[in-house]
């Protein structure tokens, strides 16, 4: 203060109109110390009952999966966690060097070229794609599968709405939930932009017609987009086999926690087509050289499409991510290995079926209600036993287990239903008591 | 002298070796395989992985190992000065940390039953009261996973506004000061609005004839952040929102400069109608090497019906998720929110309180002009704008001077920093400084530190004068000089991915 010569801080705010200055305090609470802070909040945090405290069988977007300690340790490495976005590349070489290991990593999953450092989420990631295709088609309609995350669907349409394109919804064949490829036919044009599909699906069938239905899209001239989740990558045919265009999916199950629904990690990748990389949202880091040539380095690429440059051209607002979610998922992915990944998705698939299996054998209840094969998720249905999916969720919580999502609301036309989710972390033991206590609430009701 | 690391560090596709694995997963049960049977036979033949993704195959040392050497590669807010202006580079408390990452908040799903997750629910709910507090905001939605984020989020509610009173069709004008942030006219741009640019005067304020001749029943709303990206407050506030809000148009904050007037000013009293927050900026919490932050935006009584469900009610006993609001503009994402960084943001106010974010803003504006003061008259940097002014949390010179005596650049400059060990300034922003090198030292950082960073700053000024091949050439003491940006963007050289390299390499050498 002395050397700027000024006798107060309140000289450096005399600019600022005297009426909008604050005269009293804030009704804030604190300061207080470090341990009372820890105190406090631990106390509040353990008011909540998780996963460790009864079985939890939810999935529908967010799901429990085991993160190993590696995975904690590095991104607690402070140079990661408190670094900014790598605007000065020679001094930020390691994220830089993760995050392209990590781009590289997700299209090895998907079989694509080229995949960003990383969207807010899956919903979001949809909505952005859904934009790209229609500035790369110059069409604005996108097809949809009626069987989607009722959020998700609802950020693409918050998504697509201000860029005036339209979102339509391809009926599903009621026994196999698969997509109505007659609808499809119906709705497709040279009107269409995109026709995105997901497998598995949301309510956990693998979606088979996958080939069949991207060329229906490539014929009519419009971008193939799928939906995935990475962890059935090792066992399920990935996106760019069979022509997806561009592949999303949600990456919060490869190495972070749920954290009650975020940060989450949404994945983003396309094809190598320059007008199509051109076009894509996000950060995208690069392999270069050092301008004396003397050694390789990373950077950021394309910076052209950002915001930052382009403004309100820029293919995208986005620029804070979810970098660190990101090299989470470089870790858990380099831990796994290509044969890791693979007993990762037969151990959520045996689960799962194992699941399906025992819950099918209740008399009263309809497991699954698409015959179709399914991967971590199905759906339960409790019509035959007349009872309520919101009841079977009170009763269970009452014998100390939480219930799959209720989606009665969702898709009236499936009856009282929930979906439920089951992973590499849910024990023989866990699922057969599970079935115990729902055929106990099922025969109580009889 | 500062020296990073330089380990020769391989892409992690050339460690390992075949078989190595570094995690073992639960086994599953004999008895589980065999009532499920083969699952090779209940996934369709079309729909098989046949080939393994090519994924590296490590031991976990050897993950460990690689990884731990490419942080030492990284500087962060921990290694040093990082006056990086507009993001807000502070301190991030450690004790924050250690509560996001506890097992009471990581293994909560977000579809539990309400009952089971009060005790996050009642976070959420006081932060964002908190935040309505702080901000002079009525309600607050903590969902946006951004700043740009909240930002699309506010320009979404502007045309939810609209539409509400049956104008959406005229009022497609979003105003926008040239000095803004480049998200401001890309968030706006999304929700469909076009851009109508307002030049600062040369106070470096908005120009307010400007402004009154730019208004009409066109107009949606301004974007405006206050103090502005010069670190000048705006002090016609009170006279850009009755244009604004006159010609019917509303009135939006970007939150990015938000820290120096913490507890101090609240944007919500000068008439902003919608504000953004950057979390990972004023409220301390990591910034992830790019995210993930938190974007919370407050708005007005009147606005609130807008805001995406759910929103979190409390009715005296039990905290619940309400989606029962027809106005909304619906969900920007799935869920509520990043949760595990605005708990730290919690814990960051508690930590504080009311006394200890006003000395926040205090000490980060107190640094930003001592700063200002030492460098101001430094041979060949510029103060562009009224130096008779205060800054507030940043200033911003410019190079110019610098460049034509010398044929040193801010982007010189900005690699010969990173050799004395501090991290650059922000350089080439805003837009209508030339040469720009725009520094917020924020008020984390001691006397000292500062010192150290204005003689690097003198120094460097100094070599470009005497032997500008020297600052010409930097970095030399980072893990790798200059690298060539050009090269990764350009579509014969460009590797986006190894992929892409590997195919690349194989196409030049069949």
């Amino acid at each position: 203060m002395r050397e700027i010569g000024i006798k107060t801080i309140d000289e450096l705010y005399k600019d600022i109109p005297e009426k909008y200055v604050l005269k009293g305090p804030l009704n804030l609470p604190g300061g207080m110390s470090e341990f009372e802070v820890k105190r406090h909040v631990e106390a509040l945090l353990s008011k909540n009952r998780t996963c460790a405290d009864m079985p939890i069988f939810l999935g529908a977007g967010c799901w429990p999966h085991y993160v190993p300690a590696v995975v904690k340790e590095i991104v607690q490495r402070s140079e990661f966690l408190t670094s900014y976005t790598p605007y000065q590349a020679e001094v930020s070489q390691g994220m830089l060097q993760a995050l392209f290991e990590y781009q590289s990593m997700i299209c090895e999953l998907t079989a694509m070229d080229v995949a960003n450092c990383s969207m807010y989420d899956w919903a979001s990631a949809l909505g952005e794609a859904a934009r790209m295709a229609s500035r790369i088609t110059k069409r604005n309609e996108v097809l949809i599968p009626k069987i989607i995350h009722p959020e998700r669907k609802a950020a693409l349409h918050v998504y697509a709405e201000p860029a005036e394109i339209r979102v339509k919804e391809i009926a599903y064949n009621r026994e196999t939930g698969q997509l109505n490829i007659n609808d499809l036919e119906s709705k497709i044009s040279d009107k269409t932009a995109a026709v995105y599909i997901e497998s598995p699906s949301y309510l956990g069938f693998i979606e088979a017609q996958v080939e069949e239905i991207g060329k229906l899209a490539h014929n009519h001239g419009a971008l193939f987009i799928v939906g995935v989740d990475p962890t059935s990558l090792g066992i399920l045919k990935p996106p760019g086999e069979y022509g997806a265009d561009i592949v999303i999916g949600e990456g919060q199950p490869l190495g972070n926690p749920m954290n009650f629904g975020g940060p989450l990690l949404g994945i983003f990748a396309c094809r190598e087509d320059q007008n199509m990389i051109r076009q894509m949202p996000g950060r995208i880091i690069g392999l270069t050289t050092t301008v004396d040539g003397s050694r390789q380095g990373f950077c950021m690429a394309l910076q052209t499409r950002e915001q930052h440059i382009r403004r309100e051209k820029a293919t995208s607002n986005i620029c804070s991510n979810e970098a660190l979610c990101a090299v989470a998922a470089a870790v858990y992915l380099a831990l796994l290995g290509p044969h890791g990944l693979r007993e990762l998705g037969e151990a959520i698939m045996y689960k799962a079926n194992y699941a399906m299996h025992l819950l099918s054998k209740i008399d009263g209840l309809k497991v699954p209600v698409f015959k179709a094969p399914h991967f971590k998720e199905f759906t339960v249905n409790f019509d035959p036993a007349g009872l309520k999916a919101e009841e079977a969720h009170e009763a269970l919580l009452k014998k100390g287990f939480h219930g799959g999502k209720n989606i009665s609301k969702d898709f009236p036309e499936l009856g009282e239903t929930a979906l439920y989710c089951v992973t590499e972390i849910h024990s023989e033991k866990e699922i057969k008591l599970l079935a115990a206590a729902l055929e106990e609430v099922v025969s109580a009701r009889k | 002298m500062f020296r990073q690391a330089q380990w020769d560090e391989p892409l992690i596709f050339n460690l390992g070796r075949a078989g190595r694995r570094g995690h073992i997963l639960p086994k599953v049960e004999e008895s589980v395989k065999e009532v499920v049977g083969d699952l090779y036979r209940l996934i369709p033949e079309n729909m098989q992985r046949k080939n393994v993704p090519r994924l590296p195959e490590l031991s976990e040392p050897e993950v460990v190992r690689h990884f731990i050497r490419l942080s030492e590669m990284n500087y962060g807010v921990d290694s040093g000065l990082y006056p990086l202006g507009s993001c807000t580079m502070k301190y991030n408390p450690k004790i924050n940390d250690v509560l996001a990452n506890l097992p009471t908040l990581g293994m909560l799903h977000p579809y539990q039953d309400e009952r089971t997750v009060q005790g996050i629910l009642e976070i959420l709910y006081r932060l964002e009261r908190w935040l309505a507090e702080i901000t002079g905001t009525a309600e607050v939605c903590l969902q946006p996973a951004a700043g740009a984020h909240g930002e699309f989020l506010g320009a979404l509610i502007i045309r939810a506004y609209h539409k509400y009173k049956g104008e959406s069709a005229k009022r497609r004008d979003m105003l926008i000061p040239d000095s803004a942030h480049g998200t401001n006219p890309a968030s706006a741009a999304m929700a469909g609005f076009n851009v109508v640019v307002i030049p600062s005067d040369e106070d470096g304020c908005v120009d307010v004839e400007a402004l009154k001749a730019a208004v009409s029943e066109k107009t949606a709303g301004l974007m405006l952040t206050n103090p502005n990206t010069l670190g000048i407050f705006e002090k016609n506030i009170e006279e850009i929102a009755k244009i604004v809000h006159e010609a019917g148009g509303l009135l939006y904050y970007d939150g990015a400069n938000l820290n120096p007037i913490l507890c101090k000013v609240r944007p919500g009293d000068m008439g902003f109608d919608i504000v953004h927050i950057n979390i990972h900026k004023t409220f301390g919490t990591p910034h992830g090497g790019g995210g993930p932050g938190a974007g919370p935006v407050g708005v007005s009584e009147e606005l609130s019906k807008f805001l995406p469900v759910p929103r979190i009610v409390f009715d005296g006993k039990l905290y619940r998720l309400d989606y029962d609001r027809p106005y909304s503009v619906g969900k920007i994402r799935s869920f509520y929110g990043n949760v595990a960084v605005l708990l730290r943001a919690y814990a960051y106010i508690l930590s504080l309180g009311f006394e200890g974010l006003k000395e926040v803003a205090e000490v980060s504006v107190l640094n930003a002009n001592y700063v200002l003061h030492k460098l101001k008259g430094v041979e060949g940097l510029a103060l562009p704008y009224n130096s008779n002014v205060p800054r507030k949390h940043e200033c911003v010179f410019s190079a110019k001077p610098l460049k034509s005596k010398t044929g040193v650049s801010a982007l010189n400059i900005a690699k010969r920093l990173l050799d004395f060990g501090v991290h650059a300034p922000t350089i080439y922003f805003p837009l209508i400084v030339e040469e720009a090198l725009m520094i917020e030292p924020t008020e984390t950082f001691d006397k000292e530190e500062l010192d150290r960073f204005i003689e690097a700053v003198r120094e460097v000024c100094r070599e470009a004068n005497a032997s500008p091949e020297k600052v010409l050439k930097a970095p030399t003491n980072t893990t790798v000089p200059r690298l060539d940006e050009v090269k990764a963007s350009h579509p014969q050289t460009m590797a986006l991915s190894w992929r892409m390299f590997q195919k690349r390499r194989v196409a030049a050498n069949p």
